[in-house]
């Protein structure tokens, strides 16, 4: 029987992998909600489950959404994720052809050179050696990519690397030694039988020149198999731990389970399906305009492993979800602070019984200004201006004042009351048996799409005036003016609306592009999903943004959201007008024409 | 008391001494911005609940610096955090913070908790 002691450390680090992951996805899985374990199953025995393993190989193994955020980057996790598959899986072919057994100890594929020592027999041999040899090569470039991120970040696309926690960085040591040492290892013993191929003979017939091979080999074999054991059992505690999750978080979402609001098996799938790359530090503007590195949802994602989550980071985000769309692991970065944030809140206390039912107005349209846009009235005068000209019948409901919509005290974690609000909204809404509900705030759409119990067809006041300019209702005039549009976060990112305000502007005037847009845009700096940075933080986000959107020299800038506007406004060179009082500038009878203001 | 035929007036006097500025301390530790705030009243101005009720962020943001901690636990509930003081606010204090954090000071009296303990607990299932 093929066996030496040094093949224990990694078989027992292998077994205790494996018995730990069974039984971490079965808990992960059995204690999900019923309906949910059912669509697992479901999934499992159906045509998803190709599409899950397909997206498998894409991105655990060949890193596809890695290589999109920076090629060099991409080569470097693929050469070490899909050359190690390699490895073990062809040395596996080529065990089970050569012995023509399917049960082979699993140490023999790892350990081959080990144990057959002669050149063997068998007329597939020296190409199995020659192409093993190859892949190890592959693998080892990844190794010296790796070593060159350690000098040179900026090769990789990366201003900032993660600052990893100390166990973690053993872990990397350790998965970093594995491939050097079965280098070594091999070379060693093709120095000495020569059963190698095209880079371990060559490279062994020079170690034998100098090096007691003999005495040196079996410690070689030795270290390899205590790095491999070693990091499969650092495996369960560190980052690594995304290696086996994300295969199922995979799952989960090709079999169509859904995140909710609460910290649940879905969350904490994600929230060890993230391997700490880093991405999400550079794509930050607190990171990238203000400086602070330590608040990115990787760090949070570390620090809910560890049960040690800190208020100060949970509540020192913008909640604009830029990270989540360059996440290479799709992770719902937003979502899993959301569910901190709502484990940390005294929720529901919030009491509005002072607010009393508005009195009821009957109109096919509403139009809900939301608070922000009180704070910026020459988008609620553009607005009912455009409305008033285009001959809507419509209800202006909050024109006396607003209560909240909501939506900011369901991104403090507060969601039992900000339902007290949705409440008194959705009831006033109703009321008026209107068919349309139109608001000036992405904030409040977006939560009105996606919280309120509404029947009517909910729309942001871009795609309520880009459908009454094709409707012939409004006819703006074009002009020779260059714009750029602002995608705010919740309108946008937020709500996926990004054709319909450029729509709007294309038909009055010529759009610029800026470096980031639509799901890629920036954020003002103004977001309300942020409690801790104070006004001059927030400034020199703004200020960051402003340089982005103001880049290509527009003569405008055009944005669609009242809290952005303002904020742009007090920094900007540049106007920085809502799209609604663009377009009434571009109306013949508005005031913008006659009046020679464009 | 003896009849003088005549009365003294009750003492007015409001003795901050006395007060309690425990509150105070906890939420200027939490929203440093707090400090800088001249309660000028800017943030009522605008405030939509105040639109609504006498819901008044200036009155609360006194009361806190004077320690007069009567009634606070509930007018600070009445805030829907819309954010709009915030932006209207001259010395850029953040305000919405600054409710979250006198709401968690008031919560940490009643339940006497210290004030040391920033930490929570992480993902639970």
């Amino acid at each position: 029987m093929m066996y030496d002691h040094f093949v224990l450390p990694f078989s027992i680090g292998l077994v205790f992998l494996i018995v730990y992951i069974v039984i971490k996805f079965g808990i992960w899985i059995f204690r999900m909600p019923q309906q949910d374990i059912i669509k697992f199953f479901k999934g499992v025995f159906s045509f998803k489950l190709i599409a899950a393993a397909w997206e498998m190989i894409r991105e655990s193994l060949l890193h596809r959404n890695m290589y999109k955020v920076n090629r060099l980057l991409g080569y470097m996790h693929m050469s070490f994720a899909f050359g190690w598959f390699l490895l073990i899986a062809i040395g596996n072919l080529e065990t089970r052809m050569l012995s023509g057994s399917e049960m082979n100890p699993p140490y023999y594929p790892i350990f081959f050179n080990f144990f057959e020592l002669q050149p063997i027999a068998w007329k597939y041999a020296e190409a199995f050696s020659f192409v093993m040899d190859l892949i190890l090569l592959y693998v080892l470039s990844g190794f010296v990519l790796v070593l060159i991120k350690r000098i040179r970040r900026r090769f990789f696309g990366m201003t900032k690397a993660t600052k990893h926690r100390l166990f973690d960085r053993i872990a990397m040591a350790s998965l970093w030694m594995i491939f050097p040492f079965r280098l070594l290892a091999e070379s060693f013993t093709s120095g000495i039988y020569h059963n190698g191929s095209f880079m371990t003979e060559p490279l062994g017939n020079l170690f034998a020149t100098f090096l007691p091979l003999e005495t040196l080999a079996v410690p070689a074999w030795w270290a390899y198999s205590i790095a491999l054991g070693f990091f499969f059992i650092t495996v369960p505690f560190g980052r690594y731990m995304h290696i086996p999750t994300e295969l199922l978080l995979i799952m989960y979402r090709r079999f169509g389970i859904k995140p909710t609001k609460k910290y649940d098996v879905f969350t904490e799938v994600e929230v060890n399906s993230c391997p700490r790359c880093g991405v999400c530090i550079d794509k930050c503007q607190i990171s990238s305009a203000a400086g602070i590195h330590n608040i990115q949802p990787l760090y949070l994602m570390s620090d809910i492993r560890t049960h040690k989550v800190r208020e100060e980071i949970i509540q020192n985000c913008l909640m604009c979800g830029r990270c989540q769309e360059y996440c290479p692991v799709g992770i719902h970065t937003e979502n899993v602070r959301l569910t901190q944030r709502l484990s940390i809140m005294d929720d529901g206390l919030r009491d509005f019984q002072y607010i009393d039912a508005a009195p009821k107005q009957e109109a096919e349209v509403i139009y809900f200004a939301g608070c922000m846009t009180h704070l910026t009235p020459t988008i609620k005068r553009a607005m009912t201006q455009l409305l008033d000209s285009a001959g809507v019948n419509y209800t202006f409901i909050d024109e006396d004042g607003t209560i909240c919509c909501g939506r900011p005290l369901m991104l403090s974690g507060e969601e039992e009351s900000a339902k007290k609000l949705v409440k008194k909204n959705a009831d006033l809404f109703m009321s008026t048996g209107a068919k349309i509900l139109v608001t000036s705030c992405p904030i409040c759409y977006k939560v009105f799409n996606e919280d309120y119990p509404l029947t009517m067809e909910v729309l942001h006041h871009t795609q309520y005036l880009n459908r009454l300019v094709k409707e012939g209702k409004l006819n703006p005039l074009k002009n020779g003016a260059t714009l750029v549009y602002h995608d705010p976060c919740d309108l946008g990112r937020g709500s996926k609306v990004y054709q319909e305000p450029r729509e709007l502007l294309l038909s009055t005037a010529s759009l610029a592009e800026p470096e980031f847009e639509e799901k890629f845009s920036v954020c003002c700096g103004g977001a309300l999903g942020n409690f801790q940075l104070n006004y001059g933080t927030r400034e020199k986000i703004t200020s960051a943004a402003l340089s982005i959107m103001l880049k290509p020299e527009p003569d405008k800038l055009i944005t669609a959201c009242p809290l952005c506007k303002k904020t742009f406004a007090k920094s900007s060179s540049v106007e920085v007008l809502d799209v609604a009082e663009w377009l009434v500038r571009s109306i013949p009878d508005g005031n913008g024409v006659k009046s020679g203001v464009l | 008391m003896p009849d003088f035929g005549f009365s003294l007036q009750k003492d007015r006097q409001i003795d901050f001494d006395a007060n309690n500025k425990t509150l105070l301390k906890r939420v200027v530790a939490l929203e440093p911005s707090f400090r800088i705030c001249i309660a000028c009243g800017t943030c009522s101005a605008t405030c939509s609940a105040g639109q609504f009720t006498d819901f008044n962020l200036r009155k609360i943001v006194t009361a806190v610096k004077r320690g007069e901690l009567t009634d606070l636990a509930e007018d600070i509930e009445k805030c829907m955090l819309c954010g709009k003081c915030q932006l209207a606010c001259p010395r850029g204090v953040s305000t919405r913070n600054m409710v979250l954090a006198i709401r968690k000071g008031l919560h940490e009296l009643k339940n006497g908790n210290g004030t040391s303990d920033h930490s929570t607990p992480g993902g639970k299932l």
